[in-house]
């Protein structure tokens, strides 16, 4: 079983999101099209979980007790695929098809077809609820996972994340987290053009939760975010605002992250961000 | 409140309206399912009132989730993703239209086994306004791969399909009407997507569902006085759909009628013309339902009369479609 808060180093995590970075980079090249800058600003997030926070136990994905993560901005999931191979949910030769017909790992998540993940998603705005339905399902049964749900920012513009927020709440949901990946876009622009959805903190505040607000890059700060969390069986659920940089880590999609929201690199655009993500980690 | 006899629809905040007998089918059920099954948990969007003693003898089971129709039935989804058998109580008009997208990418992609009731279909609170109308909802329900529809036409084959189908693995709706007349006396035997031959005969098939049956059911009543013999057949499992005893029920009797509360665009009557189409089955064919038109406003009672949803008004169409 991978424990909850297991040893890791700050500089192993920033490898990680970077290494999280390369294979999404090598993914979408292979499958033609990606979502590249919206993976790399939750590329931190992603490691810490995976490789710090969660309880996890690979051989049994349907473990009643492992902690729940469920990808609510589910276009970023070619990010997830490199991790759950890496832990040993399926194989890593499954990466070879990612995106092909037949694949089991789509370019958002499917639980009925992939292990390790905790629910589907694709609709925007969804994965809360579902996460509000899984903290009530295990205080019901006495379990103390802890449920955690990473969405956009721009993602919360869907009202049925606040029938979530409400509900989460009401019911007093203190094992459920909200990640909030607030990178400052969406699809089609800056999000607060879009539809301001600020300021977060406050409206996740008088919503009932405990808000804090991080910087979404700084491991060390995530992992004590995450390792102060209040019990599973505390009564207020906590939303993490982590403020993000759409692109982080390649000098192409930070310069232009809304052109790379979603994209396919040429081989030379591709190579010099391998190359830039490599010196990195050397 | 209301103190007199039957209403003529019901309050569905009373839980006075909530104990008559036509209401209570949902409510006992649930509760008799609560207490059978440690797996089952109900959640509500603000429609507590028929399920108050379910409500005070087990609250933890019993999940309100106010008027957020589209975020119960996500919950649901994470709740059964977790083991558990959670039914969702929803008015209709607020249920499968409102809950298309959550039902279909929360619940039937997923194939998890949530339970959708949507009471107070078709024209059961067309009182309200043209937004209470739920006409729409079976052929939005029928297009969604994994999921079984069901609409029970009366309170005992509301108690039947409930307490059947508890142990099917994937996804259910259940589209229930309760503005309906009595078809069957006692909770009766359906087979899993089987249809439920009411009263045999060989002249005409009327296809049902809803308060169509009890009507169809009146209609060949009516009709056996003139001569005519009608098969009607219950279709409470709408998807899947018993296509041989369709295509065996035209066959045999060389014409069809369907006959439902709901609009003729994509329910019943669509089904079984498609049913009949694939297998080129060489049958007369009418569809009796709603038109796709604006819908008039009033009580079921008055609205069922004026579009034709009684004995009569099936005999009616009966008539019409053998001498065609």
């Amino acid at each position: 079983m991978l424990e909850r808060g297991r040893a890791a180093s700050p500089e192993d995590l920033r490898r990680r999101a970077d290494w999280i970075r390369l294979e999404t980079i090598r993914l979408i090249d292979r499958a033609g099209l990606g979502h590249y800058s919206s993976t790399f600003s939750c590329a931190e997030i992603l490691a810490v979980l995976y490789y710090h926070t969660l309880r996890l136990l690979p051989d049994r994905p349907d473990w009643p007790d492992r902690d729940r993560f469920l990808l609510g901005k589910g276009h970023v999931a070619v990010g997830l695929w490199p991790v759950l191979a890496d832990l040993g949910y399926f194989s890593k030769a499954w990466l070879e098809g990612y995106g092909h017909l037949g694949s089991p790992l789509n370019d958002h998540p499917n639980m009925r077809t992939a292990p390790g993940v905790d629910f589907s998603s694709g609709s925007l705005g969804h994965n809360l609820s579902v996460g509000v339905g899984m903290a009530l399902a295990g205080r019901l049964r006495g379990r103390d996972y802890r449920t955690f749900v990473l969405t956009g920012d721009g993602e919360l513009q869907e009202g049925q994340v606040w029938e979530a927020a409400m509900a989460a709440s009401h019911y007093r949901l203190g094992g459920l987290v909200a990640v909030v990946d607030a990178n400052g876009f969406s699809g089609g622009g800056p999000t607060s053009e879009a539809m301001n959805i600020e300021p977060l903190l406050a409206r996740f505040t008088a919503f009932g939760w405990r808000a804090v607000e991080v910087d979404g890059h700084d491991v060390a700060v995530l992992m004590e975010t995450f390792d102060r969390l209040p019990p599973v069986g505390s009564e207020v659920p906590t939303c993490v605002v982590a403020r993000t940089r759409k692109g982080k880590g390649v000098t192409l999609t930070e310069a232009a992250p809304q052109s790379w929201h979603l994209g396919h690199m040429t081989a030379e655009q591709r190579d010099a961000a391998l190359a830039e993500i490599e010196a990195r980690l050397r | 409140m209301s103190n007199g006899p039957e209403p003529r629809m019901e309050n569905v905040f009373s839980e006075q309206d909530a104990r008559r007998a036509r209401q209570r089918a949902v409510g006992e059920e649930l509760l008799r399912l609560v207490e059978e099954r440690e797996d089952v948990v109900v959640l509500s969007a603000d429609m507590g009132a028929v399920m108050a003693d379910l409500r005070e003898r087990h609250p933890e089971r019993y999940v309100e989730l106010g008027i957020a129709e589209t975020n119960a039935v996500s919950v649901a989804a994470g709740m059964a993703a977790c083991g558990f058998l959670p039914y969702v109580v929803s008015m209709g008009p607020f249920g499968i239209i409102k809950c298309a997208e959550q039902l279909r990418s929360d619940v039937a992609y997923p194939r998890l086994p949530v339970r959708f009731v949507a009471r107070l279909s078709g024209l059961a609170m067309g009182f309200f306004g043209t937004t209470h109308h739920a006409v729409e909802d079976i052929a939005i329900a029928r297009s969604i791969t994994n999921l079984t529809v069901v609409a029970p036409c009366d309170e005992p084959s509301t108690r039947a399909l409930l307490r059947s189908t508890v142990d099917h693995p994937g996804p259910i709706v259940y589209r229930i009407s309760e503005g309906t007349d009595r078809v069957y006396a006692e909770p009766p035997e359906i087979r899993p997507g089987g249809l439920v031959t009411v009263r045999e005969g060989g002249d005409v098939a009327v296809i049902a569902t809803g308060v169509g049956v009890g009507a169809a059911l009146g209609a060949a009543r009516l009709l056996e006085a003139e001569g005519v013999r009608v098969r009607v057949l219950d279709a409470a499992y709408l998807k899947p759909l018993d296509e041989a005893a369709i295509v065996r029920a035209a066959i045999e009797t060389g014409a069809v009628l369907t006959v439902e509360e709901h609009s003729l665009v994509g329910g019943l009557g669509t089904a079984v013309a498609e049913v009949l189409a694939r297998h080129r089955v060489p049958a007369r064919l009418a569809l009796h339902g709603l038109p796709d038109a604006d819908l008039e406003v009033a009580t079921p009672d008055v609205l069922l009369e004026h579009y034709g949803l009684t004995p009569a008004g099936v005999a009616a169409q009966v008539r019409r479609l053998l001498a065609a």
